[in-house]
């Protein structure tokens, strides 16, 4: 007996191909734009990254500018919001989901901490301004920017760490409730081990988003022309002092008009894609030893 | 209701214990009949067909292992197919005995009886319906009923000795009765192990409603 | 209560008396004989306003295998783990009646629930070892209670327990994920074991397993029953008959109802000879 297909199988193989098309057409879209933006800035920038550049500080003339303030103060703050961030949204993540009595209070703040990721970001720069550099009187310095960036990854930390937190088999602590642990024992030595990789793919995401954001950096008044680097008058005092950052410096270049200008944006643009890619791949490196690690 | 396929099973294996019952009782009425009416031919046939009474047994014994390896029977299905295990053998034994009184009908041939068979028949009557009510009980699985029927083996008992010191008393009068009066004790006998055995078939049926074993009524003889 | 020693003999050795059989005068208690190790008291569980079991009264004997069964749903998990505490980590749990182990109330105010759960283990019916390595696993549970010294002998004492020491003696640093699921069960035990508890709890701990596996399970509970008294609930009829000693039937008249006790015994007797038609009809099979 001949097995007769469905009537309108044809159609529907048609359609299904036209399907495929279009997704393959938008993924294409997405990289050929992106290739071309990244082509580009290499093109027009590669020809002045050299140590020359990135060891100098900002100056009239584009072929004398370098980048060395705009980096360390990114440096400088990106190491500090780290600081900041990482135990206060993961603590805020552990507290939420282990300690806080379930209501319609807790309900709310964790409604709210998704909101707040995604308010924009010269929001958070206000904040900074008022509570950070006028109220508490750090005035410019790279606390106030690392304190006010902090604020503005903090939901991010939050939400990815829950997320890894919930992710954790309920049936690991569980099993070591049953074998007598307490809550913050069984947190600490099954809970956390475990979803380390989904929380470190967090903080890769925060910083990744920290280390772009030029408008609350500005609303604080991190400033264009930096000609030293913060810790320049002893390493203690570096947290006070006044700092630039690569977006900052990149933005300032690109609103000159002399064209060597523009060349050592690109320039600029590829040192902070440089450092962006570092931070990613150490991030990942730690992720993937951890995941094999409970994965064997 | 679930497991009826099972339940199916059980019924059949049940409806075959039913017709095993029925054979023997055949073959116990054609028995004392060819004892009565001299028809040896029917007594050879009794003896003939006990073998189809054994291949009976031998396939009920065959379903009942079968169920208990594929049906994991439990509480009271375990004791039904216990139960029906006991009980084809105490029907296949019945049957022996109906093969032993043809048998006896055979060995007195040609030769009159010395008296006329009254209490023989009565005994058969009352020994068959014992049987006939203990597989009642079973097929309603009726405890009560189970247990009138031990009951009744008084009654058995106490013909099966009147029926002996009648013979006796032939015997002293006429040495040459002896042969006959002898088998036709043996053939009081046969019946009244028959009517023991239904006892034991009630006893099962006990034991399936309650899960209790017990010997009901002990004989005073 | 007092903390569990570290060896993993349980301190106190009886004598362990045969099972009584069915000769005994009818109505007389087949558990008289029995040490008693867990009891219930017209134990009632809440979660939130619903009642999940009711008026459950039943004895536990030490140094034996008491199975629960019953149909899904009708609370035999629920009992099992209020033996230790375990249902206080769902919201809203809460119980009335008592829960006696050796005599003492579990849930006096002044017992502190993590001590009861190192007296009382509990294995699970997914095997659940940590993403750790096998001495890991099974030192978890000393490290917890401030075991920090040398935990060898103890790691290989609780495996050999276990039945698994010659399986993973050459790789007890690798991980535990790597493991078969019937070995992995095996080292949720000898993890349960090593703290050295006098009851062991499982919960279905055969469900998850090949035949196999289930069969090497079922004869380390019978071992394990010489030294500990062990609670286990199945949905497996056949291995409540083959391993338990005593058999509660759980049951639920459905629709939310809560879960009741219909009958305690001995396992002889429950499965052959049970005195509750509803015992009857769920051994044999027939529902609806």
């Amino acid at each position: 007996m001949r097995l007769t297909p469905p009537a309108n199988l044809q159609k529907r193989k048609l359609k299904g191909k036209l399907y495929a098309g279009v997704l393959i057409a938008a993924t294409l879209l997405g990289i050929v734009v992106l290739v071309t933006l990244l082509v580009r800035i290499f093109v027009v920038g590669i020809g002045h990254l050299d140590w020359q550049f990135i060891t100098s500080f900002p100056s009239r003339f584009p072929e004398q500018a370098g980048i060395w303030s705009a980096l360390m103060g990114t440096l400088w703050m990106m190491g500090f919001t780290l600081v900041f961030s990482v135990p206060l949204g993961v603590g805020a993540a552990l507290y939420l989901e282990y300690y806080a009595p379930k209501n319609r209070w807790t309900d709310m703040v964790q409604t709210n901490i998704s909101n707040l990721a995604g308010v924009p970001s010269i929001v958070y720069g206000l904040l900074g301004l008022t509570v950070f550099v006028r109220w508490m009187s750090l005035d410019r310095s790279v606390f106030a920017g690392s304190l006010t960036m902090t604020l503005l990854v903090l939901p991010i930390t939050i939400i990815a760490t829950n997320e890894a937190l919930r992710a954790t088999p309920s049936s690991l602590a569980t099993a070591s409730y049953a074998l007598g642990a307490g809550k913050w024992q069984t947190i600490r030595r099954v809970i956390l081990p475990y979803a380390f990789p989904g929380i470190l793919t967090g903080v890769i995401l925060s910083m990744s988003r920290a280390i772009g954001e030029t408008a609350p950096l500005i609303m604080i008044g991190a400033l264009t022309y930096i000609a030293f680097v913060p810790g320049s008058d002893g390493l203690l005092n570096a947290p006070l002092d006044p700092f630039t950052a690569l977006p900052i410096q990149i933005f300032n270049w690109t609103s000159r008009p002399q064209a060597g200008f523009q060349e050592i944006a690109a320039t600029g643009i590829i040192v902070l894609l440089i450092v962006l890619l570092a931070m990613n791949g150490l991030a990942i490196f730690l992720r993937d030893r951890f995941q094999k690690k409970i994965q064997d | 209701m679930t497991r009826i396929g099972f339940d199916h099973e059980l019924k059949q294996l049940q409806d075959e214990l039913l017709a095993l019952g029925s054979m023997v009782e055949k073959a116990v009425i054609k028995s004392i009949d060819s004892l009565k009416r001299r028809d040896l031919a029917l007594a050879r046939t009794v003896v003939e067909e006990d073998k189809f009474i054994n291949h009976k047994r031998f396939a009920i014994e065959e379903r009942c292992l079968k169920l208990l390896a594929t049906q994991q029977p439990m509480a009271q299905d375990l004791r039904i197919i216990v139960a029906v295990l006991h009980t084809t053998v105490d029907l296949e034994r019945m049957g022996d005995h109906a093969e032993g009184i043809a048998r006896v009908s055979i060995r007195i041939g040609d030769d009159p009886l010395i008296k006329p068979l009254i209490d023989i028949p009565r005994m058969t009557d009352l020994a068959l319906g014992m049987l006939r009510r203990a597989l009642d009980a079973f097929t309603h699985r009726d405890s009560a009923a189970a247990t009138r029927v031990c009951q009744e083996d008084d009654e058995i008992d106490a013909l099966h000795e009147q029926i002996y010191r009648e013979l006796l008393t032939y015997m002293l009068q006429d040495p040459r009765t002896i042969q006959q009066a002898t088998y036709l004790t043996w053939v009081a006998h046969n019946l009244e192990r028959i009517a023991d055995r239904s006892t034991n078939i009630a006893e099962q049926v006990v034991f399936i409603v309650t899960g209790k074993r017990e010997e009901i009524g002990s004989s005073k003889y | 209560m007092a903390q569990a020693p570290v060896n993993i003999r349980p301190s106190k050795h009886l004598e362990v008396p045969p099972m009584p059989i069915g000769d005994e005068p009818e109505n007389a208690d087949p558990m008289a004989s029995e040490t008693i190790a867990l009891e219930t008291k017209s134990l009632q569980v809440f979660y939130g306003s619903r009642l999940a079991l009711d008026g459950i009264s039943m004895k536990v004997a030490a140094r034996r295998i008491t199975a629960i069964i019953g149909p899904s749903g009708c609370g035999k998990s629920t009992l099992l783990r209020c033996f230790n505490r375990m249902n206080e980590l769902l919201q809203g749990a809460r119980i009335a009646g008592e829960v006696l182990f050796m005599g003492e109330d579990l849930y006096a105010r002044d017992v502190d629930p993590t001590e009861v759960r190192y007296r009382i283990g509990m294995v699970f019916q997914k095997p659940n070892p940590f993403p750790k390595s096998i001495y890991d696993n099974v030192a978890f549970g000393p490290r917890i209670n401030g075991n920090k010294g040398n935990l060898d002998e103890l790691v290989e004492q609780s495996l050999r327990r276990a039945a698994l020491w010659d399986e993973v003696k050459d790789r007890l640093k690798k991980s535990a994920l790597e493991l078969s699921g019937g070995q992995q069960q095996r080292l949720c035990i000898a993890r349960a074991l090593a703290v050295a508890p006098e009851v062991i709890l499982m919960d279905e701990p055969a469900s998850a397993l090949d035949p196999l596996a289930t069969l090497k399970i079922e004869d380390l509970m019978q071992e394990l029953a010489k030294d500990y008294t062990i609670v286990i609930v199945t949905h497996n009829m056949q291995q409540a008959a083959r391993v338990s000693d005593y058999t509660a039937f759980l049951t639920t008249e459905g629709g939310g109802a809560p879960g009741k006790l219909v009958e305690f015994g001995p396992k002889d007797v429950i499965f052959t000879n049970p005195r509750d038609q509803r015992t009857q009809d769920y051994i044999t099979g027939r529902f609806g």
